[in-house]
């Protein structure tokens, strides 16, 4: 017996020894301890065994038994590591800076402008509406106080229509319609306060500088105390925040039908500071929105009383901003649907995050 | 427009004010200011100087050898000029000088030495004559320093003429003046005018046929003309304002039109018997003084001499009644003629002066006579011989009605949001020439004649008068007191952020933006014709003139321009259409969002049902819903006549996807393929979203069956669905093709049924009895199992 189970180890330890993967253990553990296997019928020939040598044989058996065992897990675990490392080794070294697929899509800058000045004026408060390209003359002129005659009516400034109507010059076209859907807001004792922003079209020859179809933005804000002083302070507060630094603004006199006062509005350039350079034309200032107070006529035509309510209306070139903050230098890029242009503007907003609460 | 300081002087007493502060100011104030020009700067040493001898040059027949007196001495100077005589006072410059072009040294010109410059007026920057050497016309003596004769240091300051557009009393110095003066608290000179004095009987008779088109005709008639220069201090005047002078008359005019701002017009009062004030019976042709045959039409205001035409009113005198400078006799016209025909007149003829860019700007008809008055003085104290030789024609067809305006302090406090002192209020008013009066509470303000053409009307006028003054940059910033109100968005606008969220971040699509019209040219590479809608009447190019009734084609032209960039891209844009014309005859205008996937690499099919798949992903993420897809027939001769489908959801067409008719499809691109998705966003925002009704999740297991199943032209996957979605099961949870073949011109697809139940685990044999339903019912569609 124990000749036997010498055997049976020596023949285990030579064939556990020419094993190279794990699945070679696993068929050499069912050959060896296996029901049909040799301690199996080892532990059968116990039965021909004298009593008084069984405990002994039995021993040895199991000695045997556990030493096949024994091994086998020890080499699992030697063969694991080394199929590891084997196919570590095997394993391709991947270039982790290898170009991958470049694809994505773009917004177009108006867009992301446009979002982002929306976005500061949801956060004062001023709800966003849109209105029509096609417009009538009523609402783009004489609902705005301008007269008939009014140069700015001519075929020259202003495309119209075969239907009588005319597409919208500027995004004031939008104020009557929009003061007179949120009359009921005054009434309720709350401001109107909406920005409209909106494509806008002129007869023009088109440049780098010119453009027949452009961007702009309106907003007004209506109630029953709005002052100048208003107006001065709430365009500063929100040209600060578009430009995310403080501005210094001043007001010029200046004229539109539809404000009274007018005003033009410059901010401090942000490139010299307001030392002078080439891109404020060495003055220190650039123009950058018309604002004023709204035109009695125009409270008027909408049913608001003038007399009770007062307020003020600011445009923002949206086009122009957009070119201001891209840098973009030639106007055409908007409309020219080249889109190795327009692909480089794939993301929303640039804006820093503030910090949290903590 | 340029302004001189100088000029403004005359008016207003500016002693010991910072200049250029002032002029921010009035850019604060007033209008902007676009540039500051500093006169005189670059002239040094040039005195009057006496040209004592004059000798030929041996050996030019143009220069001459001068003997100068300069007033300290007497100078050598070679000079070319050829208006050189003996006795003459001219501007000399002696070496070590300087003129605009540059320092004045000693020099030997041809073989002689010069020891300075005589100098024309062009080359001191006082003209643009270069004719000759500038004859100093006042009397001084040699050596005196021009700058001390003449008005040569100066300010000059150019305002942007579009923020003058409002304000037709500051398109002459006089009113700029008024600006200063109620800038600085000054006071503002009257201006030295002629009583006209005349004692005759004539007087020029004026007749105004077209009452609608004039307020005011004013003219007299001088004569015993005998000048016929104006003054170098004029002349430098009027050069620095950017006009040349002319004769002395001509200059006069412009003289009074730069101070004034009224423009008028001399006529040789040898051609002038009666004045006709009138349109044309019938269209004529009229030369002008610019020696320009021009046409006139019958709305087209002329001045005539009896019956024959001699100006253009408002805009420009005519070639025959010139003023010449033999001239000594002259009627001279003050008028005021409707600005808006006159700006409409100078636009037809695309002729476009000084005198009616003013007319447009509807001046004060009041100016008239005192134009009159002034250019008399002016005149008589030029060439004193002058006399007037006529009674004064003030035919005053029309007035401005007067405007009084009534506010007190309460309103501007309410206006401004600040406390401007009653005082200040009167003191800025006064200035500006309003009248006010205060009684109680109340300032009651008469608009001046100068302010009343169409400038100033209302409360709010007056408010921006005393704001202007009192200066923004003074006013105190405060925020308003409103409260606060929640801001909800609009469906438009978060819908199409949330489509165009989708388009660029899951689909990596392009946001382009392109024009509101067809473009014929471009659509006829693509072989797309432009279909009949609204058109734009007056655009430059009538290739451009009708509207989009679809964002496509504009879309494709895009991507036909965009092939270079990839093999494999696609656009979008939500922009505006004009789906034809409404009932009541206006643009029915809707926003669309459109579409375009390119691809070079896939077949066209796959391309399809990319889109297919793009515009279910809009739904589902949109909408919570799936869209139905049901082929129509074309509408648009671009569309596919097969591969055309319409959107719906909810039973509303929203949309359509369309392949290319191979006809556009070729000349787009012979080995790419496009499809077009067209959905309106005004339509798609009334559809319903669907609230998310949550399911707990089966926990038995699900068992899925597989069918086979030959398809038949002419049914749809659709049709096939409704076989299913009969039985209205619970336990059918999804279906899904797990893959389609073709073989020998057969298809075949095979779909599995996922079935669960919440209860139980469903038996085999209540599976198969449904299976056997849903083949029975496509039994009946003609779909059959593939055996």
């Amino acid at each position: 017996m124990l000749e036997k189970a010498q055997q049976l180890k020596q023949q285990f330890e030579e064939k556990v020894q020419a094993t190279t993967v794990p699945a070679e253990l696993e068929q050499l553990r069912i050959e060896f301890l296996g029901k049909k296997g040799p301690i199996s019928s080892l532990m059968g020939e116990l039965r021909n065994v004298p009593n008084e040598q069984k405990k002994e044989a039995g021993q040895i058996i199991n000695e045997v038994k556990q030493f096949i065992e024994e091994t086998i897990a020890q080499k699992k675990t030697e063969l694991v590591k080394l199929e590891e490392e084997r196919l570590i080794n095997a394993a391709e070294d991947y270039d982790v800076t290898f170009p991958t697929e470049d694809e994505t899509g773009s917004y177009h800058p108006i867009t992301l402008i446009q979002r982002e000045v929306e976005e500061i004026f949801e956060g004062m408060g001023f709800a966003i509406e849109d209105y029509d390209e096609i417009v009538d003359d009523y609402h783009c002129f004489e609902a705005l106080n301008i007269p008939k005659h009014h140069p700015a009516r001519d075929m020259q400034d202003t495309y119209y229509l075969s239907t009588n109507q005319l597409l919208k010059t500027h995004t004031s076209a939008a104020q009557n319609a929009i003061l007179i859907k949120y009359t009921k807001e005054l009434e309720a004792d709350r401001p109107i306060r909406v920005i409209f922003p909106g494509r806008c079209f002129r007869n023009e020859k088109i440049d780098a500088c010119h453009e027949n179809t452009f961007f702009q933005m309106e907003g007004v804000m209506v109630d029953k105390d709005i002052s100048i002083s208003n107006l001065i302070y709430f365009m500063k507060t929100m040209l600060s925040e578009v430009f995310q630094q403080d501005i210094t603004v001043r007001l010029r006199p200046g004229f539109f039908p539809f404000v009274e006062p007018g005003f033009e509005l410059d901010i401090q350039c942000l490139i010299c500071g307001g030392e002078g350079c080439p891109s404020c034309k060495d003055s220190g200032w650039l123009e950058l929105c018309p604002c004023g107070m709204i035109h009695p006529n125009v409270l008027t035509a909408a049913g608001l009383d003038p007399e009770k309510y007062t307020g003020f209306a600011f445009g923002l070139g949206l086009t122009r901003l957009a070119m201001m903050r891209y840098g973009i230098k030639d106007i055409r890029v908007f409309n020219s649907c080249n889109l190795k242009a327009l692909s480089q503007f794939e993301n929303s907003t640039f804006v820093e995050p503030e910090k949290e609460v903590k | 427009m340029f302004v001189s300081i100088n000029w403004i002087k005359e008016y207003v007493d500016l002693e010991g004010l910072d200049i250029k502060k002032l002029i921010n100011s009035f850019t604060l104030a007033t209008a902007e200011v676009e540039d500051i020009i500093v006169k005189g700067e670059d002239l040094r040493d040039v005195v009057v100087g006496e040209i004592l001898s004059i000798e030929n040059h041996p050996n030019s027949k143009k220069l001459h050898l001068l003997k100068v007196d300069g007033g300290d001495r007497i100078y050598d100077v070679v000079c070319g000029a050829p208006n050189v005589r003996e006795n003459m006072k001219i501007a000399f410059v002696k070496a070590g000088g300087r003129v605009p072009a540059g320092e004045i040294t000693k020099a030997t010109v041809a073989g002689f030495e010069s020891e300075g410059m005589c100098c024309s007026a062009f080359e001191l920057g006082l003209s643009d004559d270069k004719a000759g050497l500038m004859e100093i016309d006042v009397d001084a003596p040699n050596g005196t320093n021009l700058k001390d004769i003449y008005p040569i240091d100066d300010i000059i300051f150019e305002v942007d003429n579009k923020s003058l557009t409002n304000r037709p009393d500051l398109w002459g110095h006089y009113g700029i003046a008024r600006e200063f003066a109620a800038l600085t608290d000054r006071e503002l000179k009257p201006l030295p005018l002629s009583d006209l004095a005349y004692n005759g009987d004539e007087k020029i008779k004026v007749t105004v046929g077209r009452d609608d088109l004039v307020y005011r005709y004013s003219c007299v008639k001088m004569d015993n003309i005998t000048k016929n220069t104006s003054p170098m201090a004029l002349q430098i005047r009027l050069y620095y304002c950017g006009m040349r002078g002319i004769n002395l008359l001509a200059d006069l005019t412009n003289y009074i039109m730069l101070e004034m701002g009224q423009p008028t017009h001399a006529f040789d009062a040898n051609k002038i018997d009666e004045i006709v004030v009138d349109t044309p019976k019938a269209d004529c042709k009229f030369t002008t003084l610019d020696n320009v045959e021009r046409d006139i039409t019958t709305d087209t205001l002329l001045i005539n001499n009896g019956s024959t035409p001699v100006a253009i009113a408002g805009i420009m005198g005519g070639l025959d009644s010139e003023i010449v400078g033999d001239t000594n006799a002259v009627v001279l016209e003050c008028a005021n003629f409707d600005g808006v025909s006159v700006r409409k007149s100078s636009s037809r003829l695309g002729l476009r002066t000084d005198a009616s860019a003013r007319y447009e700007k509807m001046l004060d008809p009041e100016m008239t006579v005192t134009a009159a008055k002034r250019f008399a003085y002016l005149l008589q104290s030029i060439d004193e011989g002058a006399s007037v030789a006529s009674l004064l024609t003030d035919e005053y067809v029309r007035k401005y009605p007067e405007i009084n305006i009534s506010f007190n302090k309460a309103y501007v406090d309410k206006y401004t949001g600040i406390d401007i002192s009653e005082e200040r209020i009167l003191k800025t008013l006064t200035a500006l020439g309003f009248g006010v009066e205060k009684e109680n509470d109340e300032f009651k303000v008469k608009v001046p004649s100068f302010r009343a053409t169409k400038d100033v009307t209302i409360k709010a006028d007056i408010i921006e008068e005393i704001t202007r003054i009192y200066g923004y940059d003074n006013f105190s910033i405060i925020t308003t007191k409103s409260p606060l109100k929640p801001v909800k968005s609009s469906a438009v606008r978060s819908q199409s952020n949330e489509i165009k969220d989708i388009l660029v971040k899951h689909y990596n699509l392009h946001e382009v933006h392109s024009y509101i019209w067809c473009d014929v040219r471009r659509f006829k590479k693509l072989g797309i014709e432009v279909e009949d809608n609204v058109k734009v009447l007056n655009i430059e190019s009538s290739d451009n003139g009708t509207i989009r009734n679809s964002m496509i084609p504009t879309l494709l032209c895009a991507v036909s321009d965009n092939k270079d960039f990839s093999d494999n891209f696609g656009i979008f844009e939500i922009g505006r259409v004009a789906a034809g014309v409404k009932d009541d005859g206006t643009a029915n205008e809707r926003r669309r969002l459109g579409i375009v996937l390119f691809d070079k690499t896939s077949t066209e099919k796959d391309v399809y049902f990319r889109a297919v798949n793009l515009v279910k992903k809009i739904f589902s993420q949109i909408k919570h819903k799936e869209p139905e897809f049901s082929k129509v027939p074309a509408v648009h001769a671009w569309q596919h006549p097969k591969n055309t489908a319409q959107i719906s959801c909810d039973g509303i067409v929203v949309g359509t996807l369309n392949s290319l008719h191979p006809a556009n499809a070729q000349k787009l691109d012979k080995n790419g393929s496009a499809v077009c998705i067209e959905i309106d966003v005004d339509d798609f925002i009334t559809i319903k979203g669907s609230n998310i009704s949550f399911l707990e999740p089966s926990s038995k297991q699900s068992t899925y069956y597989d069918l086979s199943l030959l398809l038949k032209d002419g049914v749809t996957f659709a049709d096939m669905s409704k076989c299913w979605n009969a039985l209205e099961l619970e336990e059918l949870n999804s279906v899904k093709v797990i893959d389609t073949y073709e073989k020998d011109g057969v298809k075949s697809i095979t779909v599995r049924f996922i079935f669960s139940s919440k209860e139980k685990t469903l038996e085999m044999e209540q599976v198969q009895s449904w299976i056997d339903e849903i083949l029975a019912n496509l039994k009946n569609i003609g779909i059959e199992l593939k055996l």
